[in-house]
C-alpha cells in the first residue's frame, strides 16, 4: 500500500476572464490572457492535501499535462500541499489536439508507474466541458470510479463516496486503487499560505516526456469550428394562453 | 584605500545593483505565485464586501483571521515566532493587492505588520518577541503604534504623555491621538516623555496590552475613508506598566518611531498603490463599455489622456517603493527612497481616484460604483505616517546630505 495520491490539475482560462473566439474561428484567444488551475482541479488538490493531513495517505503528486506553463499550476498545488509534481510535457499541436482519451492515458500510465493509490481529478474543465479524463482513467486501469463527489471517507481500502446525480445523492463502496473525480460541493479550496509558497519552492517537479510513457498522443477528434453562442433574440409578450399555445405551434416547438 | 579595493567594491555594488534591478523588471517565482494568491483572495473575499464594510463602519476580522492564517498578518517575523519569514518586497506586493480590494483591510495588514510588530522586531529582547509578537502572527489579535497627540502629530518630538518611574513600575499619563486599529486591538506601542529635560531624546518606547486599567479608549472617529478601519484616541491615566514593557533603551523612542516609519511608509505606499490600481481598474473597464458620441468613450483621447497619466503614475510609484523595499531587504539606509515612495504613491492614489470619477461621471459619484470609496479611501494616505509635506523634509534634508561637500 503505497499511500500515494495522483492529482490532476489542468492549466485553464481564468474563469473570470470574457472568452473571446479567435477571428478565424479555430478556437478561443488563449495569448496574453489569464490562466489558472481548473476550479473543480483546486477542489481535487484540496481533498489530496486533506487525507494527507490526517494521515490517511502518505504523499500527494500533482500531475500536469501540457507547455512550459503548466509549471506554473503544478507550482500553486505545490503551494496548497502537495508534497511534489510531474509535468508531462505536451506543446505545440499536440497540445492543441490534447483532450480527455490522451490524458487519461497518460494518468494511467503514471498510476502504474507511481503506484498510485487513489487518482483524484476535477469532475470537468471549465474550458472543454468533457467530464471524460476521471472515468476514461479508471476504465483504462479497470478501477473503481467515484465520480461527481461530493464527500469522501477512506475506510481500510475501501473508499465511502457520495455522489451528487440527477436525483440527489448516491452512497457507493468501492475498492483501492480507485479514481475519485470532485465535484464543487466536495470541499472549499485553501488559499496557499506564503510560508507554504516559500516551501513549494523547493519541492520538485519531474519533467516526462509522453512518449517516456508509452502514450501515443494522436487524436481522432478534429475541430471544424469555433464560434461564440448565439445572439439572444428579443422575446414576445401575447396577450393569453391561447395566444402562446398558438405561437409555439407555430414555430415548431411544440 | 588603494584602487584596486575601491573598484572591487564598485563592482560588488555594481553586481549586487543589477540583480535587484533584474527584480523590479520582473519579480521572483515566489513573488509572483505571492501576488497571485494575494489578488485572488482580494478578488473573491475581499472586493465583494468592501462596500458594506465602509458603508456599515465593519472590522472585518473573518478576511483577517484567514490572511493571519495565509501568514500576510506578520510577514517579515521569522517562522519561530509564527510569521511567514518572507522579504519586504514580499511584504509590499502583498499590502498592495490586499488594499485594492479593500482599503481598510489593507490599512490594518499595513500597521499590524510595520508599525505594531516592526519596532518590536528590531527593538525587542527576545523574550518580549515572544510575548508580543507570537500571539499577533495569526490574524486572531492585532497591535496598534500610538505617536501622535492632540497637540503633535508632525511635531513627534513634543511628545506631552509622560512615563514616570515609581519603584517596579513605569506611570504613564497623557492621550494619543488618531490611532489605527485602536478598538481592535490586544496591544500597542506607545511613545512617552520620561526625561523632558533631553526633549526628543528624552522620549521612550513602551509595550501596554489592550484592554488595560489605566488605558482607555476615546470615541471612534467618523472618517471620510478607510472607514472599515477603527481610529480613535487612546486615553493613558495612571496607567502602571512593569518596567520591562520598555521597548528598547531608555531614550531611544524617538530614534524607534522615526526608523519604524521608514518602513511603515513601504506599507502605506503599497496600501495607496492598492487603491489607485483599483481606480484605474475601475476606469478603464468604464471607458470600455460606456459609449457616447457613438463610440465607447475609450476611444476619446481626452480619456485616453485620463488613462496613461493614471497609469504613469502608478508605474513610477510601484517602481519606488520596490526599489525602497530592495534596499531595505538588502540592508541599506533606504530612508529617502521610502519617502518617495510614500509620496509618490499617496499623490498617484488621490490622482488616479480623482481622475477615475472624472471619467466615469455621474457614476462615479453615486455609491453604485466603487470609484467614489477609492476617492475618500486615498485622501488619508497623504496624511498619516507622514504628511507629503513632511515626506518632502525628509527627502530634501537626505538629497542637501549627498551634496553636501
Amino acid at each position: 500500500m503505497s499511500g500515494r495520491v495522483l492529482v490532476g490539475v489542468k492549466r485553464v482560462i481564468d474563469y473570470a476572464v470574457k472568452i473571446r473566439v479567435k477571428p478565424d474561428n479555430t478556437g478561443v484567444v488563449t495569448d496574453g490572457v489569464k490562466h489558472s488551475m481548473n476550479p473543480f482541479c483546486e477542489i481535487a488538490v484540496e481533498e489530496a492535501v486533506k487525507l494527507k493531513e490526517k494521515k490517511l495517505v502518505k504523499e500527494v503528486v500533482a500531475v500536469s499535462c501540457g507547455p512550459q506553463q503548466s509549471q506554473e499550476t503544478i507550482r500553486t498545488a505545490l503551494a496548497m500541499g502537495a508534497d511534489r509534481g510531474i509535468h508531462v510535457e505536451v506543446s505545440g499541436n499536440d497540445y492543441e489536439t490534447l483532450g480527455p482519451l490522451q490524458v487519461s492515458k497518460i494518468m494511467a500510465a503514471l498510476a502504474k508507474k507511481e503506484d498510485a493509490q487513489i487518482i483524484i481529478l476535477g469532475k470537468q474543465a471549465i474550458d472543454d466541458d468533457c467530464n471524460q479524463t476521471g472515468q476514461m482513467t479508471a476504465a483504462l486501469l479497470d478501477w473503481p470510479q467515484g465520480t461527481f463527489a461530493s464527500e469522501v471517507t477512506l475506510d481500510g481500502d475501501k473508499i465511502k463516496v457520495v455522489r451528487e446525480i440527477d436525483g440527489g445523492l448516491e452512497t457507493i463502496k468501492i475498492n483501492t486503487p480507485a479514481v475519485l473525480t470532485a465535484d464543487l460541493r466536495l470541499n472549499t479550496p485553501r488559499y496557499a499560505t506564503l510560508p507554504n509558497i516559500m516551501k513549494a519552492k523547493k519541492k520538485k517537479i519531474a519533467n516526462v516526456k509522453p512518449a517516456d510513457l508509452g502514450v501515443n498522443l494522436t487524436s481522432k477528434l478534429e475541430v471544424l469550428r469555433v464560434e461564440d453562442p448565439p445572439q439572444r433574440q428579443a422575446g414576445m409578450k401575447v396577450e393569453t394562453v391561447e395566444d402562446l399555445v398558438g405561437k409555439l405551434k407555430e414555430s415548431g416547438k411544440v | 584605500m588603494s584602487a584596486l579595493f575601491k573598484a572591487r567594491k564598485v563592482l560588488a555594488v555594481c553586481l549586487h545593483g543589477s540583480r535587484s534591478l533584474s527584480q523590479l523588471a520582473e519579480l521572483p517565482e515566489t513573488h509572483q505565485l505571492l501576488r497571485q494568491t494575494c489578488r485572488d483572495f482580494a478578488d473573491r473575499e475581499l472586493a465583494p464586501i468592501a462596500a458594506m464594510l465602509d458603508k456599515e463602519h465593519v472590522y472585518p476580522a473573518k478576511q483577517i483571521k484567514e490572511l493571519g492564517t495565509m501568514g500576510v498578518m506578520a510577514m517579515e517575523v521569522p517562522e519561530e515566532l509564527g510569521g511567514a519569514g518572507m522579504d519586504y518586497l514580499a511584504y509590499s506586493l502583498a499590502v498592495e493587492e490586499i488594499s485594492r480590494g479593500c482599503a481598510s483591510t489593507g490599512v490594518v495588514v499595513s500597521v499590524n505588520n510595520s508599525l505594531y510588530i516592526g519596532p518590536i522586531l528590531k527593538f525587542g529582547t527576545e523574550e518580549q518577541k515572544k510575548q508580543w509578537i507570537s500571539p499577533f502572527t495569526a490574524g486572531d489579535k492585532v497591535g496598534c503604534f500610538a505617536l501622535s497627540e492632540p497637540g503633535n502629530g508632525s511635531d513627534a518630538g513634543a511628545a506631552s504623555t509622560t512615563a514616570h518611574q515609581e519603584g517596579e513600575e513605569w506611570l504613564l499619563n497623557g492621550t494619543k491621538a488618531w490611532i489605527t486599529n485602536s478598538w481592535d486591538a490586544s496591544a500597542t506601542v506607545v511613545f512617552a516623555t520620561t526625561d523632558k529635560k533631553l526633549k526628543h531624546k528624552g522620549i521612550s518606547a513602551f509595550l501596554i496590552p489592550m484592554p488595560y486599567p489605566g488605558l482607555s479608549l476615546g470615541k471612534k472617529e467618523d472618517k471620510l475613508g478607510i472607514r472599515a478601519s477603527s481610529t480613535a484616541n487612546i486615553i493613558l491615566e495612571d496607567c502602571r506598566i512593569p518596567l520591562n514593557n520598555m521597548l528598547g533603551p531608555r531614550g531611544a523612542g524617538f530614534k524607534i518611531a522615526m526608523q519604524t516609519l521608514d518602513s511603515g511608509r513601504i506599507g502605506i505606499a503599497a496600501q495607496a498603490l492598492g487603491i489607485a490600481q483599483a481606480s484605474l481598474d475601475c476606469a478603464a473597464d468604464y471607458a470600455h463599455k460606456r459609449t457616447a458620441f457613438g463610440a465607447p468613450i475609450g476611444k476619446l483621447q481626452a480619456i485616453q489622456f485620463k488613462l496613461a497619466d493614471m497609469a504613469v503614475a502608478i508605474e513610477s510609484a510601484r517602481l519606488l517603493t520596490w526599489k525602497a523595499s530592495l534596499l531595505r531587504d538588502a540592508k541599506k539606509v533606504f530612508t529617502k527612497e521610502a519617502a518617495m515612495a510614500k509620496l509618490a504613491a499617496s499623490e498617484a492614489a488621490t490622482f488616479c481616484s480623482h481622475q477615475a470619477i472624472q471619467i466615469l461621471g455621474g457614476m462615479g459619484y453615486v455609491t453604485d460604483m466603487p470609484a467614489e470609496r477609492h476617492y475618500r479611501d486615498a485622501r488619508i494616505t497623504e496624511i498619516y505616517e507622514g504628511t507629503s509635506e513632511i515626506q518632502r523634509l525628509v527627502i530634501a534634508g537626505q538629497i542637501l546630505k549627498e551634496y553636501q561637500s
